[in-house]
């Protein structure tokens, strides 16, 4: 060892550790449905929200969402951001869109790509529908929706979007 | 100290493995039971407090899983423990003793099925020296039994009996996850995992979430007629370097009956956190408890959710209180190897 | 009911009054390997008690504060860190709200002394997110999930965006906001990022990650700790003493219908708290100064409007004006802020501890001149936590 090595001012210790993770039961039922290609949120029965995908309650209400609501897998764009850095592990290339997307019927938004469409084009309100993957490849996850495309629909005022409790 | 009284307690039944519910569908049932019972909601609630452990589920900021079962509209006084709830219920008090809230509503929740508890527990300790040798939650609780053996503070027998005990206490509890009754002979068959330790000296894997309500004394008088009162609540942490400890005694827990002038003082009641059998007869002695009835809910031995057991005896003897014509109880949580950090909490039913 | 309305002062509600005599911070760097991670608590923990001029034998209890775990590997690191945060023997707590705990930390700590049931308590919050990988702590990829998380800037670039939308604010704020942060902490030796000749130009040069966000308008990933003495009223002593006129924390759901995440309900409530708690009926000219925690540029004119300093819609009108830089009207973020120093668990008491700092008179090159009352502010989560509280020279 030469004199001019410095010493080590740390080691690696790695930790692996493996979860047997479940969705939970209200989650389940939502892929199940998703394995079909359908999209089916979830409402509380106290409020009506709309929730997709449901996490099995409803944070207004602080009850469970047991309500099935059959949703098109059309909506539009909520927000959105053009992200330059690549995703570890995700073959995408930068610049791609991320959207918070809220499906028509469904009170909440969520994360998803947008494709299909120049990114200057892009605007908040944006009427979009999801674009699938061959039925083939399907499984229990909102990976059976590439990702979501614009259609030729009028742009929604987004401030409609606020819930309202009925 | 202006008195904080408990006014409900609610455990989901203790489950080996809770399959597909999550940790919100675990802890919703055990707030709304509450509610129901007190006939009340979140509205009612000026403080909630959580304990749990995201390495126990998995994943950074898994903790906020658990607000999903809250209801957060209007938003909420809220906090939150890395520790198990027990904590969250002192933090919860200590608000309720500075004039902040009236009332405060405490849950602990954990799954110990889905990961490794014993690869996961082991980094609780020292990172660059000791958790790469990933010494074991169980390993590490041998090493307190043989020292304790060797020095006869505690004896096998005393383990076994505790071990049996628990089988035979655990009727009491219908949310106990073990129940069947088992023999000298079954016990001293059984394989040892790390001596002196088998896997009946250990707490079984348990999934499960607790729940409690408390008030300050002048509200809790709104909800019943004989609230059950914290007398007196302490706790004290050791050192982490085991080396450095006497594991024959317990230092913190001294301190603590020192400070709340409980040496010499008799109890009705007890409910330990005491995980590993030996743990049960080493603190009957150190607390005084050796002519008390402790751990008739069976304690960990027969069910021991992580991030809740701890809560879980304060809620035990807080029932013990309520459904009898008893006056005072002890409980006692516990943190981290070898019984390194301890509460005490005295209760005592008004007359 | 309590919940989401209070009557009266903070001196009327709590049974003891409460101040921070001492604040302590280690030097903010991207590694800290110069110390372990008890080393590093403990460069805060010895520099807040030398502040205070209080010995070991004061301090009745430790509150640790961090977030996740998964940020150094260790499990309920209090356990741990007993011994280097001087807990043995005392009771000690470990709080864990996500990015609020620094703020929510020193709630609690406070609380223990208006309890009543202690006297000194000497609280502490860190993060050595050099030790594990701070992304992918970021980053929890759930199964079943489709996996487009980019980091903790992808989540809140839409909502900048949406602000942007709603109120035609002009691209230049951000950049502003970036520079105005990082010259403040060219005042404040202990930042971690130190930038001579930051400019509007320079940040808006930065490549975009996540837009808006170009790289210079982030927050670093620091490791760091800071500690606060906070006590009661009969043990202050002539020592120098920011009182706490009011704290509070507000958390709301996530994922709730209805959930505004451009103007959160709780952050609204919450600030309206301790509004109500110290007194304040006009943030803007009753606060001298504001800690606020600001991760991601554009978040000054978002809080600035959600904290009522100014209306809905004004947030950018108010920064693009320089009435928040140092010697502005409304200084915000002095010590340079999270966009200079961010060791997660430790930025919301980093917030509270220079505020507690400004009405000391201590913030050194930093000071704003005749600071008496300021504001420490943090959020955490998905802008669903918050912690805040008001601090003053004067009891009165």
């Amino acid at each position: 060892m030469s004199t001019e090595e410095k010493p080590k001012d740390y080691s690696e210790s790695p930790i692996n550790l493996e979860y047997f993770y479940t969705a939970g039961s209200a989650t389940t039922r939502f892929l199940n449905q998703v394995k079909e290609g359908k999209l089916v949120g979830q409402a509380c029965p106290k409020c009506k929200a709309v929730y997709v995908p449901p996490r099995g309650s409803c944070p207004r209400c602080g009850v469970a969402t047991n309500i099935e609501v059959p949703l098109t897998d059309k909506g539009c764009i909520e927000s959105f951001t053009v992200v330059h850095i690549p995703i570890p592990g995700n073959p995408i290339v930068p610049p791609y869109v991320c959207a918070m997307i809220r499906l028509d019927g469904s009170n909440i938004s969520f994360l998803h790509l947008i494709q299909g469409v120049d990114i200057q084009e892009i605007r908040i309100g944006m009427r979009i529908q999801a674009v699938w993957k061959p039925k083939e490849e399907w499984t229990h996850s909102l990976e059976n929706i590439k990702w979501f495309a614009p259609i030729d629909e009028p742009d929604i005022d987004v401030a409609t979007l606020r819930f309202k409790e009925s | 100290m202006k008195k904080v009284a408990i006014i409900g307690y609610a455990q989901h039944p203790i489950l080996s493995n809770a399959g597909a519910l999550n940790e919100v569908e675990l802890i919703m049932p055990v707030v709304h039971h509450l509610f129901d019972e007190l006939g009340i909601d979140q509205k009612n609630i000026d403080f909630t407090c959580s304990g749990s452990c995201d390495y126990l589920q998995g994943a950074a900021f898994a903790f906020v899983e658990g607000l999903s079962a809250i209801q957060t509209n209007p938003p909420i006084k809220e906090s939150h423990v890395e520790m198990d709830a027990a904590w969250a219920m002192y933090e919860s008090m200590l608000k309720i003793q500075m004039g902040d809230a009236d009332t405060a509503l405490i849950y602990g929740f954990g799954k110990s099925s889905p990961g490794n508890l014993d690869s996961i527990m082991s980094l609780q300790m020292d990172p660059y020296y000791i958790s790469p040798l990933w010494p074991d939650r169980v390993s590490l609780a041998a090493l307190q039994a043989r020292v304790l053996l060797d020095k006869k503070i505690v004896t096998k027998e005393q383990m076994l009996s505790a071990v049996i005990e628990a089988r035979v206490n655990s009727k009491n509890n219908k949310n106990a996850l073990i129940n069947d009754l088992i023999d000298e002979s079954t016990y001293l068959e059984e394989e040892i995992i790390s001596s002196p330790l088998n896997a009946f000296d250990c707490p079984p894997i348990s999934d499960g979430s607790s729940a409690m309500i408390i008030a300050s004394e002048e509200k809790a008088y709104e909800y019943t007629d004989k609230p059950i009162l914290i007398e007196g609540i302490d706790h004290r942490i050791e050192s982490s370097n085991l080396g450095s400890r006497d594991l024959s005694s317990s230092k913190s827990l001294q301190a603590s009956m020192d400070h709340l002038q409980l040496n010499n003082f008799e109890f009705d009641v007890a409910e330990l956190h005491t995980q590993f059998s030996f743990e049960l007869p080493f603190l009957r002695s150190l607390l005084g408890l050796v002519d008390v009835p402790t751990n008739l809910s069976g304690g960990p031995l027969v069910g021991n959710v992580m991030m809740c057991a701890g809560l879980d005896a304060i809620g035990k003897t807080y029932e013990s209180l309520k459904q009898n014509d008893l006056h005072r109880g002890l409980a006692h949580a516990s943190s981290g190897p070898c019984l390194q950090h301890n509460m005490l909490v005295h209760l005592e039913k008004e007359q | 009911m309590f919940a989401t309305q209070y009557v009266g002062s903070f001196g009327e509600r709590t049974m003891i009054q409460a101040g921070v005599i001492g604040v302590g911070q280690t030097k903010y760097d991207a590694k800290r390997r110069d110390v372990s991670m008890a080393g590093l608590v403990r460069e805060a923990i010895d520099n807040a008690m030398l502040a205070a001029n209080v010995e070991w034998d004061a301090i009745d209890a430790v509150v640790l504060g961090k977030a996740p775990d998964m940020f150094e590997g260790v499990i309920m690191p209090e356990l741990y860190l007993a011994d280097a945060i001087g807990a043995v023997g005392k009771p000690v707590l470990r709080v864990h709200t996500a990015g609020s705990v620094g703020g929510s930390t020193g709630v609690i700590a406070a609380t223990h002394v208006c309890s009543g049931q202690f006297k000194t308590v000497l609280t502490v919050t860190f993060e050595k997110q050099s030790e594990s990988n701070a992304t992918w702590a970021l980053s929890p990829r759930y199964p079943y999930s489709p996996h487009i998380n980019a980091g903790a800037g992808g989540y809140f670039a839409p909502f900048i965006r949406e602000y942007i939308r709603r109120y035609d604010a002009p691209e230049h704020i951000g950049w502003k906001v970036a520079a105005k942060d990082r010259q403040n902490a060219l005042k404040n030796p202990l930042a971690h990022l130190h930038i001579p000749g930051i400019d509007e130009k320079m940040v808006s040069d930065t490549p975009m990650l996540w837009e808006p966000l170009r790289y210079l308008e982030s927050c670093p990933s620091s490791d760091g700790a800071c500690a606060m003495v906070i006590t009661s009223q009969d043990q202050v002593g002539d020592r120098d003493v920011a009182w706490i006129k009011g704290m509070a924390v507000r958390s709301e759901g996530t994922l709730s219908a209805g959930r505004d995440e451009v103007n959160p309900q709780a952050g609204i409530d919450c600030a309206k708290d301790i509004y109500n708690q110290a007194g304040i009926t006009n943030p803007y000219k009753e606060i001298d100064c504001a800690e606020i925690y600001v991760p991601f540029s554009w978040y000054e004119p978002m809080w600035l409007e959600n904290l009522g300093f100014c209306e809905l819609g004004e947030g950018w009108k108010v920064t693009d004006r320089d009435a928040t830089a140092i010697d502005g009207e409304m200084p915000f973020n002095m010590s340079g802020g999270v966009l200079s120093s961010n060791p997660i668990g430790a930025s919301g008491m980093i917030r509270f501890g220079e505020a507690a700092l400004q009405v000391m008179g201590q913030a050194q090159d930093h000071q704003v001149e005749n600071a008496k009352v300021a504001m420490g502010h943090a959020y955490g989560g998905a802008a669903q936590f918050f912690a805040m509280w008001i601090v003053s020279s004067s009891l009165d």
